[in-house]
């Protein structure tokens, strides 16, 4: 009656182990490391970079704990943190600029733990240290620019198709106004903006003597536009917060119109809050091929010129004097030329950009023209194309020998550059470092010792089963960790808490059984049968108490945010977690222990 | 050795007018604290910064009070937290000032005044954010409470439903009630705890309602009184036991678990001492009111015996 098949066994067997392997890696702590990442889209990390870094590190006789190579980074681990600060300088210093060299902390656990996918829980901020931003992106500002955009496009549409109009101006409440003097010519520019503008919905409007064409944009391009502002904002953020130095930084969309920021081990709040302030901007300025480069190589260089250096290592000329900024720019994206098919990249530009474009262009056919991105002060040519035609209709396709990585890479930098809508800060949430230690240390006690109490009070009340219900309890404990730790979750203070809690409640299932079985004994049922009898009634008992705290887990978990997400997510793990161990693994003890007596006199409970 | 062997049946229905009038007046006396002194909300739905300094000294706290003033803060509140050595400072929503930047501003204020001061937290959350945080927190409340009684309604039947959900916005209300009354910080993490609560507490009637269905197939000739007194009294003994457990680790948090983790302490102690008399002496009298009867569980049998009657 109270045998387990082997199979039943054998699932609880794995179980365990598996909970031990995946737990164990929260119990090896961290060791130092460097974190080395692209500061650039346009810089890559890769195998050669790995060699690079071993190399500098071994001339300098500087001993590491291992090197890995992920898609992104390369983490060197060392085995103190002086070691980790020298090597860290080194490195900045040795690979310059391009590269992000950032003290981080990885898990020491064993290669062999980390190559199954066992990776130790991550630390929420309150756990660590470091700081939290909740931005918010002011939608209406990224429709009033997009609006601005269009109010351009449609004078130099009108403009090309020599349609006149009386004028054309973006009202208060986002639609555009543009007045004609008779009613043919507006129905000239109706249908040439219908067939040009497919994103504007456009109205033939009459009033104080004038013939209007009122435009708004239609809910998908409206949609469209705003969800393009968020994409190019976080972009942004992404590539300012690279200049911190930050290992491992989150920055990721919350809802339609927030971002969240998180820069664990982050010190100096202010510092932070100034880089992702900051504006990078684009610039679009003349090649000056006329002088000589070689001479502006040893010091000469021309006036009204600076030198730099193409992202093919070659120098050049560049004028001082601007022809466009990035603000006119609208979009970036990479593609394909139809003639060659070779990568190239579209870029977009607004009704004003469009034209100085085609002025510039036009009158400078043969030169080449250089892309130059500006951040922190420096600038940095990213592409430098010849001029072969007059481009008009702001539509530039820039070309020359690029792999379709790189085509993409640069269309991101040329949408990388500025923000799409301003940002507010609109949550903030700092914690020390120090802090975020005694966070744990505390959450970590208040852990253990209730565990004992409850473990000492179950053995008191219940005897053997009591101890049944301690190692059930532990079990609990292990698939837990086990779980959030595969799921990579992040563990927070309430998180802690909620382990805590799940903890107390867990021991339910288990009083719930050992209650029926010492109510079934004093029924004068045999002691076989009272065990397999508590364990099938208190099943149906467990499931609904369980359920009901489940709901209330989900819709925390649904409606929270931030912390209480955390809590909820342990919360509805646990109870899970709990009922397979109150319920199949004591049971499966239970029968290991006494299953095989046929006949059994008396039972410890 | 065994607890709570209880032996006879305690008549907990014969008590039941009693102890709903002492729910009723604590019930009345908690609504009563939260319309008059109202939750005192903390940062996370009021919107605002908080502020917590450490000094390797005791804090200075009137001394932090002018060093605010001095800089146009003049409705800053300084209290000491948890030790001497920690002071909190709380500031409402600025429209006028950059959030992001008066916490920046604050500090560097209080470090002139002693550089030893060290910045452990601070959290600012917008008036916007705060308000929906609110709104949320309300709906999860709602939601949680319809997804339970749709639950118990199906499982169980309307009745249980209702007279557990009745039963648990009392623990609820008691729970804000005290949060009021001493005006201890409501924040996020104690709204977790609450509605955790609420999970936790419809547990315990659970419990008890599964035992009187239970009884009511087995107890054929026992009137609904007595049903219901025998499942309290036969569960009496799980429910001290898991509430203890549950106690014990709420307590390692009370004291151990630090400030963060104390208010949300409280509210899981307050809760489980309510839940217990909630579910066993409110939850019970209700469903004995609103009617419960054998015939509500045993139909199928009953259903017989009539198709039987009606066949010629």
């Amino acid at each position: 009656m109270n045998r387990y098949p082997l199979w039943k066994n054998i699932v609880v067997a794995v179980a365990l182990l598996l909970g031990l392997l995946y737990t164990l890696p929260n119990f090896f702590g961290e060791m130092p490391a460097v974190q080395v990442s692209s500061a650039r889209a346009t810089v890559k990390v890769d195998q050669s970079t790995l060699q690079q870094v071993e190399e500098t590190l071994s001339q300098n006789q500087i001993s590491t704990r291992g090197v890995t190579l992920d898609t992104a980074s390369i983490k060197v681990r060392f085995a103190d943190t002086d070691t980790q600060l020298k090597a860290k300088d080194l490195l900045q210093n040795k690979l310059g600029n391009g590269y992000v060299v950032a003290l981080n902390l990885i898990s020491s656990s064993p290669r062999w733990l980390t190559s199954m996918g066992a990776l130790p829980m991550y630390l929420g901020l309150d756990l660590r240290g470091g700081v939290h931003f909740l931005l918010q992106v002011d939608m209406k500002a990224a429709l009033v620019k997009t609006m601005d955009r269009y109010t351009g496009d449609i004078r130099s549409a009108l403009r090309e198709k020599k349609i006149p109009y009386a004028g054309v101006s973006r009202l208060a409440d986002q639609t555009i106004e543009v007045k004609f003097r008779d009613a043919v010519t507006r129905g000239q520019a109706m249908n040439e903006l219908l067939k040009s503008m497919p994103d504007l919905l456009l109205k033939e409007t009459e009033g104080g003597g004038d013939f209007k064409i009122s435009a708004s944009m239609n809910p998908q391009a409206q949609k469209k536009s705003q969800e393009f502002a968020l994409q190019q904002n976080i972009t942004t953020l992404r590539n300012r917060v690279n200049e911190l130095g930050v290992a491992e930084p989150i920055i990721q969309q919350q809802g339609a119109d927030r971002v969240v920021v998180q820069l664990p081990g982050v010190q100096d709040t202010a510092k932070a809050k100034e880089i992702l302030g900051r504006t990078a901007t684009l610039e679009i300025r003349m090649v000056d091929d006329e002088h000589d480069i070689n001479a502006a190589l040893h010091g000469e260089i021309p006036f009204g010129d600076e030198l730099y250096t193409e992202r093919k290592g070659s120098p050049l000329l560049v004028k001082k004097q601007v022809v466009l900024t990035g603000e006119y720019i609208s979009d970036a994206a990479p593609g394909f030329d139809n003639q060659t098919s070779e990568p190239v990249v579209h870029i977009s530009l607004d009704g004003r950009g469009a034209r100085i474009f085609r002025d510039t262009t036009r009158d400078n056919v043969g030169k080449r023209m250089a892309i130059l991105l500006i951040e922190k002060g420096q600038a940095e040519v990213i592409t430098a194309p010849v001029i072969r035609e007059e481009i008009g209709g702001g539509r530039v396709q820039i070309s020359g020998s690029m792999t379709t990585q790189e085509a993409n890479d640069v269309a991101l930098l040329l949408r990388a550059g500025a923000l799409a809508a301003p940002m507010e800060i609109i949550e903030e949430r700092t914690v020390g470092p120090s802090m975020g230690a005694e966070n744990i240390a505390k959450g970590f006690n208040s852990n253990i010792y209730g565990f004992i109490a409850i473990s000492l009070f179950m053995m008191m009340n219940y005897r053997f089963f009591g101890l049944i219900s301690t190692l059930a309890l532990s079990a609990n404990v292990l698939f837990l960790v086990a779980v959030l730790s595969i799921l990579q979750a992040t563990l927070t203070l309430p998180g802690m808490a909620a382990i805590a809690l799940t903890v107390g409640m867990a021991i339910d299932s288990n009083v719930l059984i050992n209650e029926r079985i010492r109510e079934e004994l004093r029924n004068g049922i045999s002691p076989q049968a009272a065990i397999n009898a508590g364990y099938e009634r208190a099943f149906g008992t467990i499931l609904d108490s369980n359920i009901t705290t489940f709901i209330a887990g989900t819709a925390l978990f649904w409606l929270g945010s931030g912390p209480v997400r955390g809590f909820a997510v342990v919360l509805c793990l646990g109870i899970l977690t709990s009922i397979f161990s109150a319920v199949v693994v004591s049971r499966s003890l239970v029968n290991l222990t006494y299953g095989r007596k046929a006949r059994l006199e008396k039972v410890s409970i | 050795m065994e607890f709570f062997n209880i032996k006879r049946d305690i008549p907990f229905m014969s008590y039941a007018r009693v102890t709903t009038m002492i729910s009723l007046v604590t019930f009345i006396l908690a609504v009563a604290a939260l319309s008059i002194k109202h939750l005192n909300l903390g940062v996370d739905f009021t919107g605002g910064t908080v502020m917590e300094i450490n000094y390797p000294h005791p804090a200075e706290v009137p001394k932090v009070r002018d060093t605010l003033t001095q800089i146009g803060l003049h409705d800053a509140a300084v209290q000491t937290f948890g030790t001497s050595h920690d002071i909190l400072v709380r500031l409402p929503v600025k429209p006028e000032l950059s959030s992001a930047k008066l916490s920046e501003k604050v500090f560097q204020a209080l470090s002139a005044s002693d550089s030893s001061a060290k910045l452990q937290r601070v959290e600012f959350v917008g008036p916007q954010v705060g308000k929906e945080l609110y709104e949320n927190g309300a709906l999860a409340l709602l939601v949680v409470c319809l997804g339970i009684m749709a639950y118990l309604a199906i499982r169980f039947e309307w009745r249980f439903a209702v007279a557990a959900i009745i039963a648990n916005m009392h623990d609820i209300v008691i729970i804000l009630g005290c949060f009021a009354f001493f005006q201890w910080e409501f924040s996020l993490t104690v709204l977790a705890g609450v509605l955790a609560i609420l999970g936790y507490s419809v547990n315990e009637s659970v419990v008890v309602f599964d035992r009187i269905r239970e009884n009511f197939r087995k107890m054929r000739k026992a009137s609904v009184p007595e049903i219901i007194d025998n499942a309290i009294t036969r569960t009496m003994s799980r429910t001290i036991i898991t509430h203890s457990m549950t106690q014990l680790m709420v307590l390692a948090m009370l004291f151990l678990g630090g400030e963060a983790l104390h208010y949300f302490a409280l509210a899981l102690t307050i809760g489980i001492i309510f839940g217990i008399y909630s579910s066993v002496l409110v939850a019970s009298p209700i469903v004995l009111w609103l009617g419960v009867s054998r015939e509500q569980f045993i139909k199928p049998e009953k259903k017989e015996g009539e198709e039987a009657e009606a066949l010629p």
